[in-house]
């Protein structure tokens, strides 16, 4: 069996213990830098920062923002907020956003659940050319996509519809789920397929009732960068839609009015965009670093 | 693992071969056609050959934003592949504060591309931004639309912001994956700090890390929104890269022959580069699987 | 090199151990001397790993304190304490030849290259790796790279002492004879103290000088092979070292009687009158099948025949009873009665071996 993890070979069998042993060990500190959390505290200031600048903003008016500097703001406000919830304009953007997002999940996890199954288990014709052409396509530059995804879904009557841009959208997710979900499958052993059946599981039965909660973290893992991947996106989702679909991403260009941009209402826009990742990293965050480990981003 | 000869297992690919097939051939058969055509509006078309790609190839244009973005992609690996291993053995290695540094870590991954690039446009301009102003405040001149210079730095802060911390991610889960008596060893053998990472921490990871190198050049060799949204490709063409160039070909001037071609050849470096990465993956799992 | 003493030693894995569960090594105090060979014997999940850990410095001790000669070593690193190490799965440097993983250690230690160059030799003649010895580390087989290992951890002359935790798992048995012969072999020739890690009793007897048997967190005993054979001084060496393991039965013991569910024994010493959970212990090679009638009656269920000897399985009133038949010897269909040799019955009380007050046992 073969696997992308980088593990030395009996590294799954070294004894708990030992490991254990090494938690408590006060002498590992040794082997850090002793600048390792200064090194963290800078990065994470870096990360945090823009993001801070933004919420900060995102609770000032216009007025403060344009005339001052400060750092806290002076006259909190959630003015900006009650705009966005109030106004369908801007809280449909989120309901877009969210609508294609989780289509584009469930059709990315149906379809390469079977196909990543077929990749770890069989060897059929032209099984290495197809699985080469799927990644091909994650590698594809959405601009080279963005003009004829346009005519092709105005041709089929489907522009400016969530289905669309969900179905756009699998252009990378669906190489990208049947890639991470390959890795995961390829570590669970063959016997468990062949004593399913001799057990008399039919196909289908054994597929859902024994495998898919065998490889459970697998779909969290590919789930979560299907969901990553199509809310960050903004290319696509942007020519795809006019009106009744359109992302929140793209209804952001709408503060830009007549008298300047409102940049309150941006900020607090912004922010908003990022509580959905912050939830799902949130749920997620003990599998991340295992799918990361697969190396199979 | 033993994998058995079952043709059958075609019907299990095929729901992945028409999506795929629809919505990246049927595109891909449009530029194509495109590409070899000329029209003057009115879906009249010509065949024109192989003109549009003999006219790209002595476009100084598309050179340039050809130059830019491999300046770019070279400059943010340099950057952040470094960056990414150096925060990565800084993180703490149990405890609550793993969680919380994941968490925080993995957050700009999740941020939507054009909210990125918003972030970055506040936060460096001079009148209302805390970078902006700090730096003015400091009497640096800085200025992101006005000055190419700074229009560069902006963007190649926000991408190593943007984008260090999928490096980290994926060099931290490389260094889990080593098993602590390696560190016991080289504490028994004396090693230094240096010959640990360069002898355990850096062989251990370089599976990871060949993936990040990757996975960076070739995201960042698309890249698209964040610039677009902070400079717009400006000031001048200082900052446009291919695909900026390519969106504003095809999306903004319509020019569809021209733009067919410039995809196709921006398609087929990128299929040059998968190729290349792919060849050395599977390598990589064969030895590693031996 | 210098002899270790431990002194009030006890380690628990949590910050705050309340019950006599927490600790992984309960308090001992020990002394190994300068230059033998130990053998730390014992089931997983004993605490043979964390004493050797801690020994080696990799892990501090919650309690108490490890002496090197005189000098107080509890706070110190590794590197400090001149110790080397062979851990129970190969660790290797894989981007290194064979040549540089076993001059590692020397060349951190800033040794000449001359006598790295001539000593690299040496080992690797030592662990039949010679020809291998500019090849890279990455591609060899798992008992290559164990070897490796086993290299890394003999290229020093000067250590203090050289630990091996069951460094022979992953090799093979053919190979494990033969490494383990070096091993004894380059003790006697450096005489460097070794401390060896085994859950193999064989592995552990032929090895060492002195075997050190480890049993929930303690040490139950410290002696050489014959001492753990004659005199077990708990019930788990007993069970533990001998194949089979030692006959252990419940008694009543008074002066030099020990009475059973249904007969009585004599003992080779006197013993005071013993409460508690009180037991004699006998190897089964110090009992004899009998016919006749002063033996104590048993069922013989079967009889297994080893090779050398027949073990004859048989069960006392609910409690198995192990016989060692030598060769050459009848077992008749008679015979169903057992003789113990009375200077090999031991008495436990509560596990513990209890000394006789009187006449020591012959």
């Amino acid at each position: 069996m073969s696997d992308a993890s980088p593990a030395a070979p009996g590294a799954a069998s070294i004894p708990g213990k030992v490991t254990a042993t090494q938690a408590r060990a006060t002498t590992g500190k040794r082997f850090r830098p002793s600048g390792s959390t200064v090194v963290m505290v800078l990065y994470l200031l870096f990360l945090f920062l823009p993001i801070y600048w933004l919420i900060n903003m995102s609770f000032k008016t216009n007025a403060e923002i344009v005339s001052s500097f400060t750092l806290i703001p002076a006259d909190p406000t959630i003015q900006n907020y009650v705009t966005i919830f109030t106004d369908p304009a801007w809280y449909m953007g989120y309901i877009n956003s969210l609508i294609y997002v989780m289509i584009n999940t469930v059709i990315s996890l149906a379809v390469a659940l079977p196909a990543a199954y077929a990749f770890s288990r069989y060897h059929f014709m032209g099984d290495k050319h197809l699985f080469f052409w799927l990644l091909t396509n994650r590698m594809a530059p959405p601009a080279v996509f963005a003009l004829p995804f346009f005519q092709l879904y105005s041709s089929v009557g489907l522009f400016d519809t969530h289905i669309a841009v969900a179905l756009a959208h699998c252009l990378f997710n669906v190489p990208l789920a049947v890639w991470i979900l390959e890795g995961f499958m390829r570590g669970v052993p063959k016997e468990i397929d062949e004593t399913a059946y001799i057990d008399g599981y039919s196909f289908g039965r054994f597929f859902v009732k024994i495998f898919m909660p065998l490889i459970a973290s697998g779909i969290g893992v590919a789930a979560f960068f299907c969901f990553m991947f199509s809310w960050v996106e903004l290319l696509l989702s942007r020519t795809l839609t006019a009106d009744d679909a359109k992302p929140i991403a793209a209804t952001m260009s709408r503060t830009q009015g007549a008298s300047g941009i409102d940049w309150g209402v941006l900020a607090a826009a912004g922010v908003l965009t990022i509580i959905p990742g912050a939830l799902v990293i949130y749920f997620v965050r003990n599998y991340i670093a295992k799918g990361f480990a697969l190396g199979r981003v | 693992m033993e994998k058995t000869v079952n043709q059958k297992a075609w019907f299990l690919v095929l729901p992945v071969l028409v999506l795929v097939a629809f919505s990246a051939v049927i595109p891909l058969m449009t530029v194509v056609n495109y590409s070899v055509q000329d029209s003057f509006g009115n879906n009249q078309f010509f065949w024109a050959g192989l003109t549009w790609f003999e006219e790209l190839l002595e476009d100084d244009r598309m050179w340039g934003a050809l130059q830019r973005q491999l300046i770019f992609s070279g400059i943010i690996l340099a950057i952040e592949i470094p960056l990414g291993i150096l925060v990565a053995l800084s993180m703490p290695k149990k405890g609550v504060w793993v969680s919380v540094c994941l968490v925080l870590m993995a957050l700009p991954l999740l941020i939507p591309w054009n909210v990125v690039g918003t972030i970055w446009q506040v936060f460096g301009r001079v009148d209302i931004g805390l970078l902006g102003g700090t730096l003015a405040a400091l009497g640096i001149d800085y200025n992101y639309t006005q000055d190419p210079f700074d229009a560069w730095i902006t963007v190649i802060v926000m991408d190593v912001w943007h984008w260090t911390s999928l490096v980290a991610l994926l060099a931290y889960a490389g260094l889990q994956s080593i098993p602590q008596a390696y560190y016991q060893a080289a504490k028994i053998d004396q090693a230094s700090r240096w010959a640990v990472f360069r002898y355990i921490e850096l062989p251990k990871m370089a599976g990871v890390l060949l993936i990040a190198v990757l996975l960076r050049f070739m995201d960042s060799f698309m890249i698209y929104t964040e610039p677009f949204v902070v400079t717009g490709g400006g000031p001048g063409s200082s900052t446009t890269f291919l695909s900026i160039d390519l969106v504003k070909m095809a999306l903004g001037q319509f020019d569809l022959g021209p733009a067919a071609a410039f995809s196709i050849m921006y398609f087929l470096v990128i299929l040059l580069i998968s190729w290349v990465f792919y060849t050395v993956m599977t390598n990589l799992d064969k030895r590693e699987g031996r | 090199m210098a002899k270790i003493t431990l002194s009030n030693l006890a380690h628990s894995y949590f910050p705050k151990p309340t019950s006599e569960e927490d600790w992984a090594l309960k308090e001992m105090n020990h002394v190994w001397n300068d230059g033998e060979a130990y053998a730390l014997l014992g089931a997983s999940g004993c605490g043979k790993s964390t004493l050797l850990n801690i020994i080696s410095g990799l892990l501090e001790p919650s309690e108490g304190q490890i002496l090197f000669g005189d000098t107080d070593v509890t706070h110190m690193t590794t590197t400090e304490r001149n110790i080397a190490q062979v851990f129970q799965f190969p660790v290797v440097y894989d981007t290194m030849t064979v040549r540089e993983n076993l001059a590692f250690p020397l060349k951190n230690r800033g040794a000449p290259a001359d006598y790295i160059r001539q000593r690299v030799q040496t080992i690797g003649q030592m662990i039949g790796m010679e020809v291998e010895l500019d090849h890279r580390a990455r591609g060899l087989t798992a008992d290559a790279k164990q070897k490796i290992s086993l290299g890394r951890g003999m290229v020093r002359e000067d250590v203090n002492a050289i630990l091996f935790d069951e460094p022979l798992t992953v090799i093979d048995p053919h190979m494990k004879w033969a490494l383990r012969t070096q091993l004894k072999e380059l003790h006697q020739q450096f005489g460097h103290t070794m401390i060896y890690v085994t859950h193999d009793q064989t592995e552990a007897l032929t090895f060492a000088d002195k075997v050190v048997v480890m049993y929930d967190g303690r040490v139950v005993q410290m002696g050489t092979p014959e001492e753990l054979f004659e005199t077990p001084e708990h019930t788990f060496v007993g069970y533990f070292i001998g194949s089979p393991g030692m006959n252990v039965l419940r008694a009543r013991v008074e002066g030099r009687r020990a009475a059973l569910d249904n007969g009585e024994i004599g003992l080779a010493g006197a013993y005071p009158a013993l409460d508690g959970k009180v037991e004699i212990g006998v190897r089964p090679e110090f009992v004899r099948l009998t016919d006749a009638p002063d033996g104590l009656p048993v069922n013989v269920r079967r009889v297994e025949d080893v090779g050398r000897h027949k073990i004859v399985r048989a069960d006392y009133f609910g409690s198995p009873i192990n016989v060692i038949v030598p060769e050459g010897h009848e077992i008749g269909a008679d015979m169903t009665r057992v003789l113990f040799d009375p200077a090999h019955v031991n008495v436990y009380q509560n596990d513990w071996r209890v000394a006789p007050t009187g006449q020591e046992a012959a």
